[in-house]
C-alpha cells in the first residue's frame, strides 16, 4: 500500500502541486441483524482505494480511485492537480496552512477480542436468543437485533515528510422492542436507539452489555408505554439519562464549536454557528460546574473520535472547549487554525473513506463527569422528570434552538421515581439550557457513548462520534413541546 | 442530448462500468460460486462536486468506484458480500465469503428463490456531457453565480456536482438487468448581514440546471430575507414552496412499504384503504414520469410498476417487495431493495398530482400567513400520528394582504403530516424537486391552513 501512496504523492507534486497527502485505506465491515426470529441482514463488506489532497496554484484539489495500480493512482494523482488548478480560478487568496511536524509512526486502536474472528454463528446465536426473550412480552410486535463490526487500515502520506499507518476497530451492538397497538407505536432501545452502542474496541464490547439480561425490562417497558401517562408541557426541571446528555452534547456543543461552521464554509449544507470568534473567551456557554473537553487520545478512553492522528497528520489532542461553563475552544483544522491566527490544529480533520476529504469533525466531545449516582440526583429533586433514551432530535442550522423527543420519561415527585411518561420531549435555546445545569453525575455514572450517523459534507460524509456523559439535571426547561396543538 | 452507449470514458479518464464489462465480471461470478442461486449486483461511480463558500472554491473533489456484491443462496440460507476489488482472486474470495456467511445462518422457511428473467422498459437518463462535465467548466459557472452574487453585495455558498453511474443486476437463473444514468446538481445559499436566501436544482441533464435563474431567485430572497422581524409562534396559514413540501413529504412515503405497514411500523399500519387526507391528494409512484430518475428495476430485478398510492385522499395501495407480496398476498410491484434487508420496500419515484395555482396567486390569495423556502433538520416525534419538528431556513417571509411584508426570523414546528395533507387548500402544478431531507420527488407548492410552529430562533 504504501508504495502505491508513495507513487501517488510524487506524482502530485510532479504535477505542479505545492502540497500533498495522500490516503490510502483498506475498510472491512460485517453486518447482522434479527427480526422476530429471522436474520434479516447478513452482509460483509470491503473497499480499498485512494485518495489524493492538494495544493496547486494556492487552492484545494481531490480525487480519489478504488484503481490500486500504478496506472489508477497517476490519474488520480493528475486528476487532483487538474481539479485544484480549476479551483484556483475562483479563490480570494491562496490556502494557508497552520504549520505541523512530520511523523512517521504506527497505532493500532484498543481491540481485546477481534470481532471478524467471532463465529457469526455465535452471534446471531445471541442475537436470536436475545429476540426470543423480547417476544415472550406479550404485547411487542416487533424485536430488532444488529451487531456492526467495521476495521479501517489506513497509510497516510504527506509532502512533509509524515508516513502515518493506523489500524482502527469499531463494534456497534443494540437491540430495539417495539410495541403497536390502537393509534400508537411505542419503542425502547437498548443500550440506545439508533443502533445501540458503538465503540472504538473489539468484540468485548458485546460481553460488557449483558443484551441478554436487559432484554425483558426493555420489552416490558415498550409494553407498559401504551397505558403511560403523556409528558405534561409546560416548564419543569429535568434529569437527561446518560446517552440522551450525549446527544445533547452532539447537537448543541459538538456542532457549533466546527471553525470550518463558524468561518462559513458549511454554509450551504450543514449550516453555520452561533459561536462567533467574538465570542471566544467572552461567552458564558454553560453554568459553572460544566467543562467540556476535545479529547481524542486513547487515555480518554475507546470513543468513535479516539485515534493517534487526524487525516491531516495531526497528533490526536486533548483540548478544552468548555472551562467552568466559559467557551474557550473551537474544533479547527490545519486551515481553519491559521485563519484565526493559532498556532497549530487541534487535530480534528477526519474523513469518512478514501473516497472523502477529511473535515473538521468532533473527535470525542465529553462533558467532564461530577458526583453522585443517578439516584443521588433523583433522590435530590422534589419535582421533575426523568427522561431516557433519545426518539428524535432537531436543531436549528445556527445551533440554538433545539427539540429533543425520548423513548420514555418517569416522573420524579419528592426525590422518588414516579409513574411512567410516554412521549417525552423538552427544548430550548442551547446557552440558555446549558446556564440550567445544575448537577453532574459522578464517574460511576459516566460513560463514552458512541454517536455513529454524524452527517457533514458535500458529498455527504457519515462520521462516528464520541461523547462521554452522564446523567444531568436542568431547571426550568420547556417539556412536552412537541405535542402541544 | 448526445447519449453514449459505449465506455464513458474521457481525457482524464473517468469511467463507468458498460453492460458487456458488468457481465463479463458476472460470467466470472458464475466461475467460482458454489451456492444453488448466486445474484451480482454491480455498481459504479464517476462524479465530481464542486464546492463554494464565502465567494471562494474551497473544496473540490472527484471519485470512481466499481463494486461487485454478490448475494449467495443455499439450504433456504442467503447472505451477501460485496468488494471493489475485481481481479479473479477478488472476485473468487467475494462469492466465498457470501456463501460462508448464508451457510452460518438458521434456514429461513420464507425465503424465495431468485427471480427468474424480467423485461423492462427501457428509460434513457444518461447525457455524455453531463457524465464529462469539466472541473473547469464547473469552476465558470460557479464564478457567475458568485459574480451575481456580488453585484448585490451578497455571500454565495453552494455546490456543483455531476457525474454518471451504472448499476447490473444478474442472476443464476438468467436475469439481466441494467441501468445508466448522469445527475447534477446546483445548490446555492447568498446571504446578506442578516438574511439568506436559497435555491436548488437537481436533473440528469446539467443543461437543465439554469444556474443564473436559481442565483437570481436565491439573490432576490437573500435580500428580502434580510433585516427578519420575529413572529410568535401560532398556527398560520403557510405557502411551502415546492422544497418545503418535498422535506416533509419524504418521510411519509417510506410508510407505504408493505413490510413496513405489516410489521406494524407504518403509520399506514391498520389504515389501508381510509380517507387519510383532503380530497385533492392524489399521489403515485412512477419510475417512468419524465421528471424522474433511477432504474426501471428493484433490488432483485423486478420491474418497477406504476403504483396508485393515494387518490382523493384515500391510501389506495402500497408497494411490495417479492417476499412481502407473498405474504401479503398481493402482486410483487418492484419496489423492493436489495437483499438480504431489514426494510422490505418503498415507492422511491413519487409524483404528486397539484393544482393550477402559481405560487403569487397563493401570496395574493393570503390576507396573513408565512412564505416557507425550506426546512432544516426534519424529524419525526411520533411515528403514527407522523408529528414531524424541524426549523425554517433560508427564506422565511411575512405576508399581509395577499403581499410579502418582510423576512420572520426562523421557527420550529410540529406538525402531524397527515393532519397536513387534509388542511391544503391551493397547490401549483408539480416539479421535479430537490430538498435536503428526501429523495428527489415530482410535487407541487402547497398552500395549507393552520400549520403549527411552536417556538422561535434568534436569527
Amino acid at each position: 500500500m504504501k508504495e502505491l501512496a508513495q507513487r501517488a504523492l510524487d506524482t502530485a507534486l510532479a504535477r505542479g502541486s505545492s502540497y500533498a497527502d495522500v490516503r490510502i485505506l483498506g475498510v472491512r465491515q460485517r453486518y447482522l441483524a434479527t427480526k422476530n426470529g429471522q436474520i434479516s441482514q447478513a452482509r460483509e463488506y470491503e473497499s480499498y482505494g485512494l485518495g489524493v489532497r492538494v495544493i496547486a496554484s494556492g487552492a484545494w484539489g481531490f480525487a480519489s480511485t478504488d484503481r490500486l495500480t500504478a496506472e489508477g493512482v497517476d490519474a488520480a494523482a493528475g486528476r487532483a492537480v487538474e481539479i485544484a488548478l480549476a479551483s484556483a480560478l475562483v479563490k480570494q487568496e491562496d490556502v494557508q496552512l497552520a504549520p505541523e511536524q512530520e511523523f512517521v509512526d504506527e497505532w493500532q486502536g484498543p481491540c481485546s477480542i477481534d470481532p471478524f474472528s467471532v463465529p457469526v454463528s455465535s452471534c446471531l446465536d445471541l442475537m436470536l436468543k436475545v429476540d426470543a426473550e423480547i417476544r415472550k412480552v406479550q404485547g411487542v410486535t416487533l424485536a430488532e437485533n444488529q451487531m456492526d463490526f467495521r476495521r479501517v487500515e489506513q497509510v497516510f502520506l504527506s509532502s512533509i515528510g509524515s508516513e502515518i499507518r493506523q489500524v482502527k476497530t469499531q463494534t456497534g451492538v443494540g437491540f430495539v422492542a417495539t410495541s403497536f397497538a390502537g393509534n400508537e407505536i411505542q419503542r425502547r432501545s437498548y443500550p440506545n436507539s439508533f443502533g445501540g452502542q458503538y465503540q472504538t474496541k473489539g468484540y468485548e464490547l458485546v460481553g460488557e452489555l449483558d443484551l441478554l439480561g436487559h432484554a425483558p425490562q426493555i420489552a416490558e417497558e415498550a409494553v407498559a408505554l401504551h397505558s403511560a401517562d403523556q409528558c405534561p408541557a409546560g416548564v419543569r426541571d429535568i434529569i437527561l439519562g446518560g446517552s440522551q446528555v450525549a446527544l445533547q452534547i452532539h447537537e448543541s456543543i459538538g456542532h457549533p464549536i466546527e471553525l470550518d461552521r463558524v468561518l462559513g464554509t458549511e454554509a450551504n449544507f450543514a449550516g453555520m454557528s452561533f459561536l462567533t470568534l467574538d465570542k471566544l473567551n467572552q461567552l458564558k456557554y454553560a453554568s459553572d460546574i460544566v467543562s467540556v473537553v476535545a479529547d481524542a487520545t486513547a487515555s480518554h478512553g475507546p470513543g468513535l473520535g479516539t485515534f493517534a492522528y487526524d487525516d491531516e497528520g495531526v497528533p490526536a489532542q486533548r483540548s478544552l472547549i468548555i472551562e467552568n461553563g466559559r467557551f474557550v475552544g473551537y474544533l479547527t483544522s490545519r486551515e481553519t487554525a491559521a485563519a484565526i491566527g493559532n498556532s497549530r490544529s487541534s487535530g480534528t480533520m477526519r474523513a469518512e473513506s478514501w473516497n472523502r476529504i477529511p473535515l473538521i469533525r468532533m473527535t470525542n466531545v465529553s462533558l467532564l463527569p461530577g458526583r453522585g449516582r443517578l439516584e443521588d440526583l433523583i433522590a435530590d429533586t422534589d419535582d421533575g422528570i426523568y427522561m431516557e433514551t433519545n426518539r428524535s432530535w432537531s436543531i436549528d442550522d445556527r445551533r440554538y434552538n433545539f427539540q429533543f423527543g425520548t423513548e420514555i420519561g418517569w416522573e420524579i415527585k419528592g426525590g422518588k421515581r414516579g409513574r411512567m411518561l410516554k412521549n417525552p420531549s423538552y427544548g430550548g435555546i442551547t446557552t440558555d439550557f446549558w446556564n440550567s445545569c445544575d448537577v453532574i453525575s459522578g464517574p460511576e455514572e459516566w460513560v463514552l457513548w458512541g454517536t455513529p450517523n454524524c452527517g457533514k459534507g458535500q458529498p455527504m460524509q457519515t462520521m462516528g462520534t464520541g461523547h462521554g456523559a452522564a446523567p444531568a439535571r436542568f431547571r426550568k426547561v420547556h417539556v412536552g413541546v412537541a405535542y402541544r396543538a | 442530448m448526445a447519449r453514449a452507449k459505449k465506455v464513458h470514458t474521457s481525457a482524464n479518464d473517468k469511467m463507468i462500468l458498460t453492460r458487456q464489462r458488468a457481465k463479463e465480471i458476472f460470467d466470472k461470478v458464475v466461475k467460482y460460486s458454489t451456492a444453488e442461486q448466486t445474484e451480482a449486483f454491480i455498481t459504479s461511480t464517476s462524479a465530481a462536486l464542486t464546492r463554494f463558500a464565502n465567494n471562494t472554491i474551497h473544496q473540490n473533489v472527484a471519485e470512481e468506484e466499481t463494486t461487485l456484491s454478490v448475494r449467495a443462496l443455499v439450504d433456504r440460507r442467503t447472505a451477501r458480500a460485496s468488494t471493489n476489488r475485481l481481479d479473479e482472486a477478488s472476485i473468487r474470495q467475494v462469492c466465498e465469503a457470501a456463501l460462508a456467511l448464508a451457510r452460518l445462518q438458521p434456514p429461513n422457511e420464507d425465503l424465495l428463490p431468485l427471480p427468474l428473467p424480467q423485461t423492462y422498459r427501457s428509460v434513457e437518463r444518461f447525457y455524455s456531457s453531463t457524465a464529462e462535465l469539466s472541473p473547469k467548466a464547473r469552476a465558470e459557472t460557479v464564478a457567475a453565480a458568485i459574480r451575481r452574487a456580488a453585484k448585490d453585495g451578497l455571500t454565495a455558498a453552494g455546490v456543483y456536482s455531476s457525474g454518471a453511474s451504472s448499476m447490473a443486476l444478474f442472476n443464476s437463473r438468467g436475469l439481466e438487468a441494467f441501468h445508466e444514468e448522469t445527475l447534477s446538481e446546483f445548490s446555492l445559499t447568498l446571504m446578506s448581514q442578516s438574511g439568506s436566501g436559497w435555491a436548488k436544482k437537481t436533473s440528469p441533464h446539467h443543461l437543465e440546471l439554469d444556474p443564473e435563474v436559481l442565483a437570481d431567485r436565491a439573490a432576490a430572497k437573500a435580500l428580502e430575507a434580510s433585516e427578519p422581524r420575529e413572529v410568535t409562534p401560532d398556527k398560520y396559514t403557510v405557502i411551502l414552496e415546492p422544497s418545503a413540501v418535498l422535506d416533509l413529504i419524504g418521510f411519509l412515503f417510506f410508510d407505504f412499504g408493505g413490510l413496513a405497514v405489516h410489521e406494524g411500523r407504518s403509520c399506514l399500519s391498520g389504515r389501508v384503504g381510509q380517507k387519510l387526507f383532503g380530497d385533492n391528494i392524489y399521489a403515485r409512484d412512477d419510475v417512468f414520469h419524465p421528471l424522474q430518475s433511477g432504474p426501471p428495476f428493484d433490488g432483485e430485478g423486478i420491474p418497477r410498476r406504476r403504483v396508485s398510492l393515494v387518490e382523493r385522499g384515500v391510501v389506495t395501495n402500497l408497494v411490495y417487495a417479492r417476499s412481502t407480496a407473498k405474504k401479503m398476498g398481493q402482486e410483487p410491484t418492484g419496489h423492493g431493495f436489495p437483499l438480504p434487508n431489514e426494510y422490505g420496500e418503498a415507492p422511491m419515484n413519487i409524483v404528486m398530482e397539484g393544482g393550477r395555482a402559481s405560487l403569487d396567486e397563493m401570496i395574493r390569495s393570503t390576507p396573513r400567513g408565512l412564505l416557507v423556502t425550506r426546512f432544516w433538520y426534519i424529524r419525526e416525534v411520533d411515528p403514527y400520528q407522523k408529528i414531524l419538528t424541524g426549523m425554517t431556513r433560508d427564506g422565511l417571509f411575512w405576508i399581509e394582504d395577499g403581499k410579502i411584508q418582510h423576512g420572520v426570523k426562523n421557527l420550529r414546528f410540529n406538525q402531524s403530516v397527515i393532519e397536513m395533507l387534509g388542511q391544503v387548500e391551493m397547490m401549483s402544478p408539480p416539479q421535479r424537486t430537490a430538498g435536503e431531507e428526501s429523495f428527489e420527488m415530482v410535487v407541487p407548492a402547497m398552500k395549507i391552513r393552520e400549520f403549527n410552529f411552536s417556538s422561535a430562533t434568534k436569527y
